[in-house]
């Protein structure tokens, strides 16, 4: 048993460590929040230039191996820069759907363009009345020789205005929770009939509101079988959820570490409220929250390396335990900087917003503590 | 002892149903419902149909315009207007400057600043909190310099909420030389904002609200007729004003109200096959904070009663803010479980009012986390939460 990091994990970890502390403080993060795209192209060319958008795929797609603890490796330190630019949306979640859903020929085509920092993708699989459930589809796609007619609505699409191309889970038969009659469809966002409409999150992301109407989608845009998309978007939404569970817990680390730096300054009653003892425990709850959140993440990034079947429970363990830990140390910081905590000026309380925003997405804590016990 | 109603207090319901139904304006109570900030006429609108009816002041005595209500009545009050959707009255003119005047202020103060109080016509804000006085509030550092028949003022307050409609100001400033002791030199002044050495800025939360401000004093001169009282007596004023402060933030009627309308949002919300509200966890958890609520709403109640009884509300009533607080905060993630993802989207447009464009999400859910976000700042202010426990464990406890 061995919990370091390889040498190229810590080469890899120093370097995006680098970047956030060289080009990524507050003031430059709160300019990109408040441009057009709500991130920066040159940030993301320089990703592609230093292979961080080759981690999270095979060395058989041309990738640095795809294991998850390389992608947790990088998924903390954008935790601990808050970092908006669509990597989770983009490279992992729907790179990671043509990875293990697409034939050859798509993933040539589209894999090293991801890489390279020249295409941007979002994974479209939310509807206004799913909520975290992956099978409540009822976006249609009707085939008719050679291509599908696409109707439907689909919610919070994760980097969906800046996507060149999106990646869409239609239901292609069955009823609308059935497991079986799921299809992915490879839809260039410009297409005749996608209507767009994007805004920015509570966290400071970018999302959309995407509605497709008699939208054509040719069949060799098709990813995977007809019908047979859940058990891919599961496996890759699983992974997904491991690199947002890495990335609460950077976020924790600098906001537990932020608070107890502020509680030995900030002065009240003639002592710095650090001294306190009633302050001192809620502090010390919140480094064991921020422990144990490490610990599961480091358990569950394991688990979905050896990939023995316990991966998707473990997943959800993490998910579980690591949003019990978001919501004690991000209410706890701002609640221990008193009113200073929620202002905009602080960064504190973009830690907490993001930490707040991870509690739900990809299903809420509640959705993945039943979900661990009913698998 | 009894739970029920006396037939007085039934026709009174009645009575406030049948106002309330008739005077509240419409779009008012919409944007109550729909949880849109209302707007600085919104709130005179309204303060002033309750001018009219003679019910603008709730907790005064009959003697300077109030309703003189018992607290079975100020309880069916309060109901009714979060049940109907009626905005709470901003509490700095009406519930706490006012009683500070009424009780320590002289004639001539009470005759000049409690009529345009009563009827809205003046907005007040409160300056008690500064950058490095927050919770140790006796160590602020605005200080006033008598020079005649006026105080000199210098310094900066800090989280004044909706201080930038103000016209008056209250502060708690420091008096006296640097050998007085903390308490004992801080005096109760209050002060016209439209002196051009006040300055206010905004300070943006995170939930991208403006509500609070800095506002800063550079050599404002006050008449020393504006002082409440004695110099040096503003703590024990303050503290007063504090205690009325902390009854109204329980807010159980709201939260019962929040709790009714979460309720129907859950059971319409598609969880798998069933409703949200079927979901074993959502239900056990929305049970746990509305029994919570039953209890605070028991106790509060019984804070009522004792203040009738003669008693002014005692450092028990630290509990209801603690407890209000608290409750408020849990039933705000519960609605961020029940938006799922429809709380991610931040789109400021659609809650002003006059939107027309599509509004992303289901309504009002949508504002469930910038809401979450925002009243983080309730377990914060009025003295934060640890505060009142300290009081608590000093004047109730003994520790």
């Amino acid at each position: 048993m061995d919990f370091s990091y390889s040498e190229e994990q810590q080469m890899l970890q120093s370097s995006v460590s680098k970047f956030i502390h060289q080009d990524y403080d507050f003031d430059r993060r709160g300019k990109l929040l408040d441009s057009d795209t709500g991130f920066s192209e040159d940030n993301w060319k320089l990703f592609a230039e230093l292979g961080w958008l080759m981690v999270p795929f095979s060395a058989e797609d041309g990738g640095l191996g795809g294991s998850a603890v390389d992608l947790m490796v990088v998924m903390e330190e954008f935790g601990r820069g808050l970092v908006v630019e669509p990597f989770l949306a983009s490279a992992v979640l729907s790179g990671g759907l043509i990875a293990s859903g697409a034939n050859e020929a798509q993933k040539r085509e589209l894999i090293s363009l991801l890489m390279e920092g020249q295409l941007q993708l979002a994974f479209a699989f939310a509807e206004p009345q799913s909520r975290f459930n992956l099978s409540d589809i009822t976006t249609k796609a009707v085939r008719n020789g050679d291509s599908y007619a696409v109707n439907g609505h689909k919610a919070v699409v994760l980097n969906g205005s800046a996507a060149d191309k999106l990646l869409v889970a239609v239901r292609t038969s069955g009823g609308q929770h059935d497991c079986e009659g799921i299809t992915l469809l490879l839809i260039d966002a410009n297409t005749e009939g996608v209507q767009r409409q994007g805004y920015a999150t509570v966290d400071g992301h970018r999302a959309a509101e995407i509605k497709f109407n008699n939208v054509m989608v040719p069949v060799a845009n098709r990813v995977g079988e007809e019908g047979a998309a859940l058990p891919v978007i599961e496996q890759t939404i699983d992974r997904a959820t491991l690199a947002l569970c890495a990335e609460a817990v950077g976020a924790m680390e600098k906001i537990y570490k932020k608070t107890v730096e502020y509680t030995k300054t900030r002065e009240q009653f003639g002592v710095v409220i650090g001294k306190f003892q009633a302050l001192q425990h809620r502090m010390v709850d919140m480094f064991t929250e921020y422990e144990q959140a490490r610990s599961i993440l480091l358990m569950a990034a394991l688990q979905l390396d050896v990939n023995n079947g316990f991966a998707p429970k473990a997943i959800s363990a993490a998910k579980s335990r690591i949003g019990k830990a978001a919501r004690l140390v991000g209410q706890e910081a701002i609640q221990l900087h008193g009113g200073i905590g929620v202002t905009e000026e602080l960064d504190v309380s973009h830690y907490f917003k993001r930490l707040t925003t991870i509690q739900y997405l990809f299903g809420s804590t509640d959705y993945h503590t039943r979900r661990f016990a009913e698998h | 002892m009894n739970i029920h109603f006396s037939p007085e207090e039934t026709t009174f319901q009645l009575e406030v149903q049948q106002f309330l139904q008739k005077k509240l304006p419409d779009d008012i109570r919409e944007k109550t419902l729909k949880e849109i900030p209302l707007t600085k006429e919104d709130f005179v609108r309204w303060q002033k149909i309750l001018y009219k009816q003679g019910w603008a002041a709730t907790n005064w005595p009959v003697e300077h315009g109030g309703t003189g209500w018992t607290p079975t009545q100020k309880y069916i009050w309060a109901n009714e207007c979060a049940d109907i959707g009626a905005p709470d009255v901003i509490p700095f003119g009406l519930k706490m400057v006012a009683p500070v005047i009424f009780t320590y202020g002289s004639e001539e103060q009470k005759q000049r600043f409690l009529p345009d109080i009563l009827a809205s016509n003046v907005w007040w804000c409160q300056g008690y909190s500064e950058p490095n006085a927050g919770s140790d509030l006796a160590s602020l550092k605005t200080i006033a310099v008598r020079d005649g028949d006026e105080y000199i003022v210098n310094g900066t307050k800090t989280w004044t909420t909706l201080g930038h409609w103000a016209e008056w100001i209250f502060c708690l400033v420091r008096t006296g030389g640097p050998e007085v002791k903390n308490q004992a030199a801080i005096t109760f002044l209050l002060i016209e904002m439209n002196h051009p050495g006040i300055t206010v800025s905004p300070i943006m939360t995170l939930g991208g609200h403006h509500e609070v401000n800095e506002v800063h004093f550079n050599n404002v001169r006050v008449p020393v007729t504006n002082r409440i009282g004695e110099e040096g007596h503003g703590w024990t004023y303050a503290k007063v004003l504090l205690t009325h402060e902390r009854t109204g933030i329980a807010r159980v009627a709201t939260s019962k109200k929040r709790l009714q309308t979460l309720k129907k949002l859950a059971g319409d919300t598609c969880d798998g096959d069933a409703s949200l509200l079927e979901n074993p966890a959502f239900a056990q958890k929305l049970a746990e904070v509305e029994i919570d609520l039953l209890a605070l709403e028991f106790t509060e109640l019984r804070a009522l009663a004792a203040v009738s009884t003669g008693n002014a509300p005692g450092p028990e009533s630290s509990i209801l803010k603690i407890k209000g607080t608290e409750i408020a905060q849990l039933i705000d993630e519960l609605y961020m479980e029940t938006a799922g993802y429809y709380g991610m989207p931040f789109v400021r447009e659609q809650f002003k009012s006059g939107f027309d464009g599509e509004h992303v999400g289901p309504g009002v859910i949508t504002s469930s986390v910038p809401r979450y976000l925002n009243n983080r700042k309730s377990s914060i202010y009025g003295g934060s939460n640890e505060i009142q426990k300290n009081i608590i464990s000093k004047w109730v406890l003994g520790l």
